[in-house]
């Protein structure tokens, strides 16, 4: 079996057997979003002019949250060591631990999306194009969160370091991502920035492994 | 290639040869700061005329400017020295981008201060969600990230080379963040043409803006070289050599 595979179906294995864990990011992600109305005013039409922004802020502040432990338990107990002696590319393994992070963490809030849209007076009918910009979006924001938690797996603070390194890169997804929601809530042709969104994750998967790799080997060598 | 081409490079590695010639070099530029700024200062705040719109709120670019252009600037350095420091694996290059960091925050800092001083008579307001203004605000916190990273590490040589992968990412994601800072929001003004027949600015300003600018760069240098020191020290504090020339 390929390393990639593997990977995948052994972390595909450990998230179904621990079920749980994969409904803290998604409460998380619903808390953030219920915030707003709370903290604002449940007039309609704000609601309807604030979703994509608050939906898309909740998405990064969910992923965020769910990528502090990518890598920490491989770290504790010595996998991660194993994946540096292994004779396969270390870039494929990273990519498929974000591929497998991503499918239980990002995926799950792709689909309850729809859910907080109608509870934030986002209209019916740009839903999928919302969904979709967060389909790439996640993906995205999986992958950079991977250079940032392999850089700091190895800190005590990590904590709190993660968001600091990882928030100022994200900063495009959010534009771009926001900017494809709003504007098929006006109505108009998001695929502009859908496109952008695209481009962004196809550059992310071909350059963002070696990051993450590089990021790696720098942990294990402390 | 004759193989001895590189040699000058290689002694750059050498730490007591870089915190020499870092000693020697920045007084000089010392030197030559403070007497481009003298200058640039005279021409800016004397003898150019106010202008026609702005009156005398538009001198304030006199810092705004350059200090923005070495806050861009500087995190190129960073982002070469990480570079050179992953790849030929040269330790010192990893002290010239950790020494690089903070000063590239403070023009930064610097560049948004005098930024939005300038807005509030300009504009109306101090802060503007404009493009260039969040870009360079977005830069602070890369440097930020940077030097956070780099000293969460006990170890040193771990800090340098994790900072150093952040440095990289940054560089890369800049111009990313750069344009979609840019398509999402802008109301500064365009870059100026400073050159050639249809120049926007006059030459009583442009002199000393380039001036200025110069005189900053050597500040900037004279600074860098002073912290390239000082950080070669603390690194090499159990070396022999460091006791002889301290």
């Amino acid at each position: 079996m390929s390393p990639l595979l593997a990977v995948l179906s052994q972390d595909l294995r450990l998230a179904y057997r621990r079920r749980g864990e994969m409904t803290t990011p998604l409460m998380f992600f619903i808390l953030v979003t219920m915030l707003f109305p709370l903290g604002l005013s449940p007039q309609p039409e704000l609601l309807r002019t604030i979703a994509p922004g608050v939906l898309w802020v909740a998405a990064l502040l969910a992923a965020l949250i769910s990528q502090q432990s990518l890598f920490k338990s491989d770290f504790d107990d010595g996998t991660l060591e194993q994946w540096l002696l292994i004779p396969a590319p270390l870039e494929l393994l990273a990519l498929a631990r974000v591929a497998s992070h991503w499918f239980v963490s990002g995926l799950p809030l792709v689909v309850l999306s729809p859910l907080m849209g109608i509870l934030m007076n986002y209209p019916e009918a740009a839903m999928a194009e919302m969904a979709l910009s967060l389909l790439f979006g996640t993906a995205i924001l999986s992958l950079l969160g991977a250079v940032g938690a392999a850089l700091t797996v190895g800190l005590r603070q990590s904590g709190v370091l993660l968001p600091i390194l990882v928030l100022p890169l994200a900063i495009p997804v959010l534009i771009f991502g926001a900017q494809a929601a709003a504007q098929a809530a006006r109505g108009e042709d998001p695929s502009g920035a859908l496109y952008l969104l695209a481009a962004l994750l196809v550059l992310g998967i071909t350059l963002v492994p070696f990051a993450i790799a590089a990021a790696i080997r720098v942990s294990m060598e402390s | 290639m004759d193989k001895h081409s590189w040699a000058w490079f290689h002694r750059f590695a050498s730490p007591p040869y870089l915190y020499k010639v870092a000693g020697l070099l920045s007084p000089w530029f010392m030197w030559a700061a403070i007497l481009l700024i003298a200058a640039g200062l005279y021409g800016g705040l004397w003898s150019s005329p106010p202008d026609y719109q702005q009156g005398d709120g538009f001198r304030i670019i006199y810092i705004h400017v350059p200090s923005a252009y070495l806050s861009m600037m500087c995190y190129s350095i960073v982002a070469i020295a990480s570079a050179v420091g992953l790849i030929w694996r040269l330790k010192l290059a990893h002290a010239v981008a950790v020494a690089a960091a903070p000063l590239g925050a403070s023009f930064t800092f610097l560049a948004l201060i005098t930024g939005s001083l300038w807005g509030k008579p300009m504009w109306g307001t101090f802060w503007v969600w404009d493009a260039r203004l969040t870009s360079e605000l977005i830069l602070l916190f890369l440097y930020f990230g940077f030097i956070a990273l780099n000293r969460a590490y006990e170890d040193r040589r771990s800090g340098d080379r994790a900072g150093a992968v952040l440095a990289l990412v940054g560089v890369v994601n800049l111009p990313i963040i750069h344009y979609s800072v840019v398509w999402w929001n802008s109301l500064h003004q365009g870059s100026t043409k400073f050159f050639g027949n249809d120049a926007e600015i006059a030459a009583s300003m442009l002199v000393p803006l380039l001036l200025m600018i110069f005189g900053f760069t050597c500040f900037f240098f004279a600074c860098l070289l002073k912290r390239v020191q000082a950080e070669v020290l603390e690194r090499e504090r159990n070396a022999a050599w460091t006791a002889e020339v301290v």
